[in-house]
């Protein structure tokens, strides 16, 4: 039997603020058609030794129809026509993940899933089936291309029911869901998971339907503003919210895309940003490794975000500088962790294991 | 390389799977690496959502990283889940294992099932085993298209179907890289096997394109002294789970030489009813010995599954280029 990681509960607020960090692949506007596993493998495994919370997978944008479906196969047509080539061979990201959980030990394996095109029960047996692998190291980024806000949260509930649907000690209960979108019963295949719950990432929604939904129901939130009074503003804003939700300001985690250019001097640092081209609207950090550390640091301390999601330059060795020049300067601030306390990425995340809702 | 009867290398696959719901992957891992070790072609791992377990196919994505050769096969539904999310969950098996995934195409049934997923009612057998064709078929030519720009093309993964399900037969004839049969003589096996291939020729496809391996459950537990009447060397008996072996590694290895021989299959699938043991003995056991009369390989000289089968590009290309590839 797999054995549940005794994750324990994370201590809450460290004596620091610690950062949080993340690294996003692919890194560019790439399309990631012709990734071969070898550059997953080298950025999982250079984010692993950077102590990274966690690896995020992105998803590629569907081919065009409705609801990006292949045409239906009810119909007698030609399959042919409406197939974009580009569309097959896409790497699907929890696919993936499972692989790279052959070749990492602690970091979070996050992948990015659409609600748009999938069914709760097959997703989320995916995905308790990715945690169960990693022994608690699964994340769900959800998307939602296409689907309305309160699809989006049904799906979200219907998926905890079914991860809460066996006990902790192992009894599988029966479930059944009868609600605006799904109405589906039945036992779920899986057992609870390591992490009770894989961790639920929300891109952020500017609309405040879509902040106070991520306030509510997400582990973390990621967000793009590039500039720091918006985010510290976004921050409070979203932190406020929590309570309503009788959730603590430790139980949402804040985390900002961001790029990194990094120089030996500032100057050089800049003349390698300018020829980067823009950082599309994400914070960017632009300078020695000493002043990316320190601007890092004081963002987290000031409250502008928990941590970063880095969106490394697509080429070989992208990530490799940071871990090696800023990741030493962090922990010589006392900011960021000496190695990994824990084993899942809740612990790594500092966010409690979810309350079994029985 | 040709082996001393005249006939095409051997083809062995193995069945992964283990008997507790949720097992401990490393077990697949240790399982698969046994098998990759004996030379197999690839090894399976059944999935259904009417009972627990993992999903298969991405139990198999964390055992490619720890194999190198050895080909990877979970089943995987066609019948609740979008074609789209099918082919792109076979294709990413594909690439993390390099070119060694196939899928073994299989269809929920049952209305407890369909109940999973809130859709649809249970449809008839015939029904889902024909739109199971077509998910295969949809997803072989996207992964054609997008082979045109692929620096390595016809590394589309493998499609396996179990044609002992009588409704299953067509869709295998039809689409099928590898059919499954089961019989208790190579009569029986080597008349389905003439069936499926009479149907892919009448599809338009180059029948010799379509690998037939005999299913086999195998009791290896009482060595060679168990060989009672019916079993061991006199030959599988039928059983509810099909045709059961029971008998040494020795005897075995004389079936499936004697039944290669004469031509009724191109080779074997062999669930072991206790895998770590009996996995061990057809490795060091029976493959072994059929590694000795020339009639398996001693290596792979390929990388991917399709290699290992013989098998060149997809079927359907059959139908439209007139059988170059």
């Amino acid at each position: 039997m797999t054995v549940r990681t005794p994750a324990g509960q994370p201590s809450r607020e460290p004596l620091l603020q610690q950062v949080h960090l993340a690294v996003c692949f692919p890194g560019g506007g790439d399309t990631t058609a012709g990734a071969d596993f070898a550059s997953y493998e080298r950025l999982a495994r250079t984010a692993e030794r950077g102590l990274f919370d966690f690896l995020l997978l992105a998803e590629e944008p569907r081919p065009a129809g409705p609801r990006g479906r292949i045409p239906d196969l009810d119909l007698d047509l030609d399959l042919g026509l409406d197939l974009d080539p580009d569309a097959a061979g896409r790497p699907e990201p929890v696919t993936v993940l499972n692989a790279l959980v052959a070749l990492t030990e602690r970091i979070g394996l996050a992948a990015t899933v659409d609600t748009a095109f999938n069914e709760p029960y097959e997703l989320a047996r995916r995905l308790a089936t990715l945690d169960h692998l990693s022994a608690g190291r699964a994340a769900w980024n959800v998307a939602a291309s296409t689907d309305l806000l309160a699809r989006v949260a049904e799906f979200l509930d219907v998926s905890r029911e079914l991860w809460d649907s066996w006990t902790p000690d192992g009894i599988v209960r029966p479930f059944a869901h009868r609600g605006q979108y799904f109405d589906i019963a039945g036992e779920f295949t899986v057992p609870r998971s390591p992490q009770g719950h894989p961790v639920v990432i929300r891109p952020c929604d500017d609309s405040p339907q879509g902040r106070e939904f991520a306030a509510s129901t997400a582990d973390v939130i990621l967000t793009r503003h590039g500039a720091p009074e918006a985010a510290r503003a976004l921050y409070a804003e979203v932190k406020g919210r929590l309570a309503t939700y009788g959730r603590d300001r430790a139980d949402l985690k804040i985390m900002a895309e961001a790029t990194v250019v990094l120089g030996d001097t500032a100057a050089e640092a800049w003349q390698r940003a300018a020829g980067a081209g823009a950082s599309d609207g994400r914070r960017s950090f632009v300078g020695t490794p000493e002043s990316v550390a320190a601007e890092i640091d004081d963002s987290v301390r000031t409250g502008a975000a928990d941590g970063f999601v880095l969106v490394p330059h697509p080429a070989p060795g992208g990530l490799d500088a940071f871990v090696d020049r800023v990741v030493p300067l962090l922990q010589e601030r006392g900011a960021f962790r000496a190695e990994y306390a824990g084993t899942t990425l809740r612990s790594h995340l500092g966010l409690r294991d979810p309350v079994w809702k029985g | 390389m040709t082996p001393p009867n005249g006939r095409g290398l051997l083809h062995l696959a193995a069945a992964v799977d283990q008997a507790a719901a949720h097992d401990d992957v490393s077990v697949h891992v240790e399982l698969t690496r046994l098998a990759e070790s004996g030379g197999f072609d690839f090894v399976t791992l059944g999935d259904s959502f009417a009972r627990p377990g993992f999903d298969a196919l991405a139990v198999l994505a964390r055992v490619a990283p720890a194999t190198a050769r050895i080909g990877l096969v979970p089943t995987v539904t066609t019948t609740h889940t979008e074609p789209f999310q099918v082919q792109a969950a076979v294709a990413t098996l594909d690439r993390v294992s390099r070119g060694r995934a196939g899928w073994c195409i299989d269809v929920s049934t049952t209305e407890g099932e369909a109940r999973l997923f809130g859709r649809r009612h249970a449809a008839p057998v015939d029904t889902l085993w024909h739109e199971a064709g077509q998910v295969a078929d949809v997803a072989a030519r996207l992964w054609d298209s997008a082979d045109q720009g692929n620096a390595h093309p016809g590394h589309s993964p493998v499609r396996v179907v179990d044609a002992t399900d009588r409704h299953a037969r067509a869709t295998a004839a039809r689409y099928a890289d590898v059919a499954l049969v089961q019989g208790t003589n190579p009569g029986q096996v080597g008349a389905i096997r003439a069936e499926l291939q009479a149907s892919a020729l009448a599809h338009g496809r180059d029948p010799d394109e379509l690998r037939v391996l005999a299913a086999l459950t195998v009791d290896l537990g009482d060595g060679e002294r168990a060989a009672e009447p019916g079993h061991g060397g006199g030959g599988p008996r039928q059983t509810a789970q099909g045709p059961l072996y029971r008998g040494g590694p020795v005897d075995l290895a004389e079936l499936i030489a004697a039944w290669h021989e004469t031509g009724a299959a191109d080779g074997f699938h062999l669930t072991p009813v206790e895998p770590r043991r009996d996995l061990e003995r057809l490795v060091n056991g029976t493959a072994a010995l059929l590694q000795h009369r020339g009639l398996l390989r001693t290596f792979y000289p390929g990388s991917t599954l399709r290699e290992h089968l013989g098998l060149g590009r997809p079927a359907h290309r059959y139908a439209v280029t007139g059988g170059t590839s």
